[in-house]
């Protein structure tokens, strides 16, 4: 198959580069515009290392094709939002990571979370991150980050 | 010490960098010159480790890899702590392999422990040639100065200087030699024993840090390898006409295994190799191969029947092991009450969050590696070795390992890459998928252990009798290593705290049909289990409370004196058992369906408790809480060694509830996380970590303590909850998860 040329978004910036199009986004936006923030961890939708979002939505970019993403707005850990710079500073606070690894993918997730409910409780934590994994364990850091973040914001409102 | 006398004085002076640290380190002094660290100009550069900048920043060289422990924060916080530096002005570089950092294999928890003293003497040595250059320049004695953050003070007219503004009269001093160096009191620490965060933090939350997996190498290809899914096995032939039809697959060549030498290295097991423009391309690629193997002798591998098997064989007398004593059976003869119990743990895998790979640049006579590596030293050598290049040519730059838990310790992944860009003549990046990681790794082994232990009139344990088998890590090294060593027996078998009079190991046989290898907290993962389980079978069966009984057990206050400088405290191991209790409000009453359980472990030298809540509704297992109390002596970074054990409290979960490994005819049945599982957020508990004060200790293991005392109180707890033994691992296997 010839490589087709595809026009990216991704964090607010234009990407013209040629793949297949079948080629999951992960590969494309690690291996050919060579943003590696964006982690591999398993390839089939089960780790979340490699959480993005595309138009706002949560989604693993291993497992989601670079054609779907035409036309769309994609966002990565080398992009920044309001909701993920109080995750940071939270994360920050807390010392979360040990490897780092997952952390990228941890974080897209929390923001997708933070995007959806303004002060999750811990089931809504439970239920949005029980996607990733951390090998290192950091679960107890991360929820409490999570409230952290919520509660940044909230004195800065 | 030879060749220092041959180095005149004025070398000496220029190169005391390596000198000093090589004095102290232990390193290897007679390293070529051109090792030294080089003198920058304009910069003050004492040892091997710190380097100052006029601007006043300073560079702390980490030596040991970084996968997760904070060890890059851990050792620069105890430089700057001696320097007396402003931590703002510290960045931490990552070390190449070389010995002249002495050793860099990160494995064993002994990072802290063996290189806190030599790291200070780092800091110390830095600051004394800074107050010599002042005391220079105002023209006093040293005694009136001291340093204070990131200045020197004259302590007479209190006029300071900067750090930065010292260098370069700094720079020309000798260095003070050891016997001058002044350590500080532990009272005067200003960041040993206290919390640091990591230095990583924001490469961390921007996806900013680099490991291994993100090198890129201009013009770099990416490599797959289909491995034979029988260990050692080989390709017999294959088809390669539909993989080469994947668009950017660039060439499939097979690899041949390389064998590593009796005693030592790792080697690969060779396959076929699949290079791409990208690492899909290369996933793509090796999917698409149409590969027939020789399985070779494993195939009839099944590790179901090797449970029974090894089961079989501790139900019979084994070898005797040292370390045995007084006379079991004359005591089970007169005990009021016998007890009996066989437990099994699987074979297990790492599963770090990055999969194994490496990128590599073979050019004649060169070798250039950037890989996530726990031993970058052994990975030197082992290049070196198999393709024939003076070491001094070849290059190992340390990543970050996005998780290692003794996966990354063997470099089976280095020489793939130097081997397949030394055929393809470019640089190249092997990338395992999950499913090479769970199916061709090096296993921490299965086990099976027969307890049998006699209980007097009075609840008093009189006899224990413990019979173990597991394939032996030394069978990686050696071919035929059929029992497992006395190092691995050591891991809490012969080294178990308990005082029993009459005691008697044995150890049977084992064979290994797959690589084995060592995982986080290694045989103690076994011992540990055995243990504590059987303890609380006893406990039970003595109508005794568990913790009286493990306090009983564990016996009078006394300090047993071995080889290492680190003895063993009976009133240590008491103490963490006490302080969980405490913790955990041992003897509350529970709520319905709930149960408390525990297990204590002592290893890599640090004292453990671990106390596990857990509830079971419906026969499903949810762990609510753990409690762990660790004295790990002097505590370097405190939120990080809480972040340590935190993590392997889940760590520690994953093994009990999850893992498995199984083979069928040789091959690995598990493929990826959703039959290879890890605890997720949604069933992790709620963690409470104390750590004792015990700045006056020399510090000890951290990493790896927290993790074998998790299983055992599970399965504790399931007991109490249930009434109910869960012998053998994983509990989902058990119909409990
Ligand atoms: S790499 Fe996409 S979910 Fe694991
Ligand atoms: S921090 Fe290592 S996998 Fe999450």
């Amino acid at each position: 198959m010839l490589p087709v040329n595809i026009n990216l978004s991704i964090n607010g910036k234009l990407h013209q580069i040629e793949a297949q199009e079948n080629m999951p986004l992960l590969w494309v936006i690690r291996d050919i515009i060579g943003l590696t923030g964006t982690k591999f961890g398993c390839g089939v939708s089960q780790c979340g290392a490699c959480s993005v979002l595309i138009d706002g939505q949560l989604t693993k970019s291993c497992s989601y094709l670079v054609s779907s993403a035409i036309g769309k707005e994609i966002f990565t850990i080398e992009g920044t939002s309001k909701n993920l710079e109080f995750l940071r500073k939270a994360w920050n606070d807390g010392n979360v990571p040990q490897c780092g690894y997952c952390q990228s993918g941890q974080l897209i997730a929390a923001t997708s979370l933070l995007n959806s409910i303004e002060n999750p409780t811990d089931k809504d934590i439970d239920d949005a991150m029980s996607n990733n994994i951390c090998r290192c364990g950091t679960y107890t850091r991360i929820k409490k980050a999570i409230h952290k973040a919520v509660a940044l914001k909230n004195e800065t409102l | 010490m030879s060749k220092i006398a041959k180095i005149n004085r004025r070398d000496f002076v220029k190169l005391f960098g390596l000198a000093s640290s090589g004095i102290m380190l232990g390193c290897n002094i007679s390293s070529d010159k051109k090792d030294f660290i080089p003198q920058v100009d304009g910069t003050f550069t004492p040892n091997l480790f710190v380097q100052i900048k006029k601007d006043g920043n300073i560079i702390i060289i980490a030596s040991r890899s970084e996968m997760g422990q904070g060890i890059r924060t851990s050792l620069a916080s105890a430089i700057a702590d001696e320097l007396e530096a402003d931590w703002q002005y510290i960045t931490v570089k990552q070390a190449i392999g070389h010995e002249k950092y002495g050793n860099q294999n990160t494995d064993g928890s002994r990072s802290v422990r063996t290189r806190l003293e030599p790291m200070r003497k780092m800091g110390a040595i830095a600051k004394m040639m800074l107050i010599t250059a002042a005391a220079k320049k105002w023209n006093i004695k040293e005694i009136d100065c001291k340093a204070e953050n990131h200045f020197i003070i004259n302590k007479n007219t209190k006029e300071k200087i900067f750090f930065g503004d010292l260098v370069e009269s700094a720079a020309l001093l000798k260095i003070p030699s050891d016997e001058n160096i002044n350590l500080k009191k532990v009272e005067d620490f200003k960041f040993i024993g206290k919390t640091l965060k990591s230095v990583d933090l924001h490469d961390f939350t921007h996806g900013k840090a680099i490991y291994g997996i993100d090198v890129k190498i201009p013009n770099m290809k990416y490599a797959a390898i289909a491995r034979c899914p029988v260990a050692f096995g080989s390709v017999k032939k294959y088809t390669k006409n539909k993989a080469e039809k994947v668009a950017d697959v660039t060439d499939i060549f097979d690899l041949e295994r390389l064998k590593p030498p009796t005693g030592k290295f790792f080697g690969m097991f060779g396959g076929v190799a699949v290079i791409a423009n990208n690492t899909w391309a290369a996933f793509q690629g090796k999917l698409a191969l149409n590969i027939e193997w020789n399985n070779g002798e494993n195939e009839s591998f099944n590790t179901e029947e090797f449970k029974k098997i090894l089961e079989e064989r501790v139900h019979k007398k084994g070898k005797l092991v040292p370390g045995s004593r007084g006379n079991v059976n004359a005591a089970f003869k007169n005990a009021e009450k016998i007890v009996e119990a066989t437990y099994h743990v699987p074979f297990l895998v790492h599963a770090p969050m990055e999969v194994p790979n490496a990128t590599a640049y073979y050019q004649k006579n060169n070798i250039e590696v950037w890989a996530p590596v726990q031993d970058p030293q052994t990975a030197r050598a082992e290049l070196a070795h198999f393709f024939e290049i003076p070491i001094e040519n070849i290059t190992v730059n340390v990543t970050f390992l996005g998780g290692g838990f003794g996966r990354k310790s063997k470099s089976d992944f280095v020489v793939e890459a130097v081997a397949i860009s030394k055929k393809i003549n470019a640089p190249v990046q092997v990338v395992w998928t999950r499913e090479d990681d769970i199916q061709h790794s090096f296993y921490h082994a299965t086990s099976a252990q027969y307890l049998k232990g006699g209980i007097d009139k009075n609840g008093q344990v009189t006899s224990w009798l413990q019979r173990v088998g597991f394939p032996s890590i030394v069978s990686s090294f050696k071919p035929i290593s059929d029992y497992a060593s006395g190092f691995e027996l050591g891991q809490g078998f012969t080294s178990n705290p308990y005082q029993f009079h009459n005691f008697r190991l044995e150890n049977v046989k084992a064979e290994a049909n797959l690589r084995i290898g060592w995982l986080r907290s290694v045989v103690h993962i076994h011992s540990a289990f055995g243990n504590n389980c059987f303890i609380d079978e006893l406990a039970f069966a003595a109508k005794k409370d568990p913790i009286q009984f493990h306090l009983e057990l564990l016996g009078k206050d006394r300090i047993v004196t071995g080889k290492s400088k680190f003895p063993y405290n009976s009133a240590r191991m008491k103490k963490v058992l006490k302080n969980t209790a405490t913790n955990a409000n041992w003897g509350k009453k529970l709520p319905e369906n709930h149960g408390l359980g525990v297990a204590i472990h002592y290893s890599f030298y640090s004292y453990v408790a671990t106390i596990v809540e857990v509830s079971v509704l419906h026969k499903k297992v949810k762990v609510e809480n753990i409690w762990t109390t660790i004295d790990c002596g002097l505590a370097l970074n405190k939120d990080n060694i809480k972040n340590q054990l935190e993590g392997a409290a889940i760590f520690g979960m994953s093994i009990a509830l999850y893992g498995k490994i199984s083979t069928k005819e040789g091959a690995v049945e598990q493929h990826n996380f959703f039959d290879y599982q890890m605890t997720r957020m949604k069933n992790a508990p709620k963690i409470h970590i104390d750590i004792l004060d015990k700045m006056h200790e020399p510090p000890t293991g951290v990493g790896e303590p927290g993790v074998p005392v998790i299983a055992p109180a599970i399965c504790n707890a399931i007991f109490n909850a249930t009434s109910t033994r869960a012998r053998s691992l994983p509990l989902v296997g058990f119909g409990l998860v």
